[in-house]
């Protein structure tokens, strides 16, 4: 019933989902001298920072450590800016959700779609680096597509359980911010976990974090010419299925109560 | 027989209210969660072209009733029926985004209240003509003085209707000028014959004046419904009593 409800409301609110995310977008860079062109500036420096600190300070020798930084870095920005948001979306929304009717998940959805754009961005320059570097590509790069549809798939189950208890529990947004910082780490966003780690722990790494999975994937697919882990990917896409109808469900059961608690 | 557009029955909400939690409390533990029920069952139907008034005492399940009539939140039990009715709870400036123009803010604003792209673009003109903001209507919403703000928000409400409003408290805004401005235009809308109008107001001059009927809830329950002038002088009695 709930997940009939969900499609039927997406459609319904399709039109006012993407002109708020237009406008979250434009709000950020009005009044900016370089208005979007932050939007690319912004992650290219990022590349460079993580590049210099990965080869110089570090001295790793992972072959086309630019690119590998700057695609780690974007898969988990995507992940990173919505999961830390997600707790304190409905206290962040207040006056909408006490004062209208809407679909409380809208504003997840608006927030991955604003993350969403940058994350297209920073994958545009990755493109950009490739042809820089002439990574040989192979057929192989269209495999990049499950592993990112399963990164939003776990993002947006996981951001709907956190923006519903975020309203119950005060501290969660604080609790996901420092596991967050752990799971960064943990990640391998400018080192490669199996030739850091060694043995049964890295490959552990890669299987128990599905950020791990999908930014493992999209290197793999992109830079190595070799497939992700499929097994992994489809276990992270049916977990990340099962936790959105979840989340659908919790958030549209209690979204009566969340006007009167906020 | 006049044609029913509002039909509530046996309509009870409790809110499931969980303390927040806080770390240090949680190894306390005990129960976090509380049942308060705001409404106890009520019905009542309501017809095309009515003007109906809600009074009650504070926590009596007025503004529970409106929100729930307006969807925003859903019963326990019991049913509401809008016959198919549009609807909208009068909210002023919700959702606006500062830093862009007042333009993109209509439409933003407009979206969110559940209007479609082509309703809201032929009432653009409109309601930019009766915010008065002309030239400054493509300028960010940031740069607006309170009153411009306001009269903005205002616009972009009463320009919107719907077949079924619900008002909360009715809203004058601005300087004198546009506080008379306004609230002409409330009264043109609630005395609009097509639309079906409920308010909430805790002044009886007011409801006095505009309702056909007067729903009086009391602890979540109908203590009374009937004609205005009745309900009302009843009413006054009792909160004067109670005041002694």
């Amino acid at each position: 019933m709930y997940l009939k409800r969900f499609f039927k409301d997406l459609t319904k609110y399709k039109k006012y989902l993407v002109c708020a995310t237009k406008a979250t977008l434009k709000s950020e860079v009005t009044g900016s001298y370089l208005a979007w062109l932050w939007w690319i500036i912004e992650p290219f420096c990022f590349m460079l920072i993580y590049t210099f600190i990965s080869e110089v300070v570090f001295k790793r020798s992972t072959s086309y450590a630019s690119i590998f930084v700057f695609l780690g870095l974007t898969v988990w920005d995507f992940f990173n800016k919505n999961i830390s948001a997600s707790a304190g979306l409905l206290k962040s929304n207040k006056g909408i959700v006490t004062k209208i009717y809407l679909p409380k998940y809208l504003m997840l959805l608006k927030l991955m779609m604003v993350n969403g754009f940058k994350m297209l961005i920073s994958l545009g320059i990755s493109f950009l680096l490739i042809f820089f570097y002439r990574v040989p590509l192979s057929w192989h790069i269209i495999e990049a597509v499950p592993c990112l549809a399963m990164l939003l798939i776990i993002t947006f189950g996981v951001g709907c359980v956190f923006m519903h208890f975020g309203v119950y529990i005060e501290d969660l947004s604080k609790i996901i911010r420092i596991a967050l910082r752990l799971v960064f780490y943990l990640t391998g966003v400018f080192y490669d976990i199996t030739d850091s780690i060694k043995g049964a722990y890295g490959e552990l790494l890669l299987k128990i974090n599905p950020v791990a999975v999908a930014m493992d994937g999209c290197r793999k697919a992109l830079i190595y010419s070799t497939s992700p882990n499929w097994l992994m990917i489809g276990i992270w896409s049916a977990v990340g299925i099962l936790l959105s109808i979840w989340g659908i469900v919790i958030v549209y059961k209690n979204e009566n109560n969340y006007g009167k608690i906020l | 027989m006049m044609e029913k557009t509002i039909e509530v029955k046996d309509l009870k909400i409790s809110y499931r209210t969980m303390e927040p939690v806080k770390i240090k409390n949680l190894l306390k533990g005990g129960k976090r969660t509380s049942v308060e029920q705001a409404v106890k069952g009520i019905s009542f139907d309501i017809h095309k072209g009515e003007i109906v008034g809600i009074i009650g005492q504070n926590g009596s399940g007025k503004s529970t009733t409106l929100r729930c009539l307006a969807g925003i939140i859903s019963p326990d039990s019991g049913t509401v029926n809008l016959f198919g009715n549009s609807v909208s709870l009068l909210a002023i400036g919700v959702g606006f985004q500062k830093e862009l123009t007042g333009r993109v803010n209509i439409m933003l604003s407009g979206l969110l209240m559940g209007f479609s792209e082509k309703e809201i673009l032929s009432k653009m003109d409109e309601i930019i003509a009766f915010s008065e903001l002309g030239k400054y209507i493509d300028k960010p919403v940031s740069s607006y003085s309170s009153g411009m703000h306001s009269r903005l928000a205002f616009a972009i409400t009463a320009m919107l209707d719907t077949q079924i409003l619900l008002i909360d408290e009715i809203l004058s805004v601005g300087d004198a000028r546009f506080k008379k401005k306004s609230k002409n235009k409330m009264q043109e809308l609630i005395m609009d014959k097509d639309r079906t109008v409920i308010m909430i107001s805790h002044s009886t001059e007011t409801l006095r004046s505009m309702c056909d009927r007067i729903i009086w809830l009391h602890q979540g329950e109908i203590l009374k419904i009937g004609k205005t002038n009745e309900i009302l002088e009843e009413y006054d009695k009792f909160m004067t009593s109670g005041i002694k």
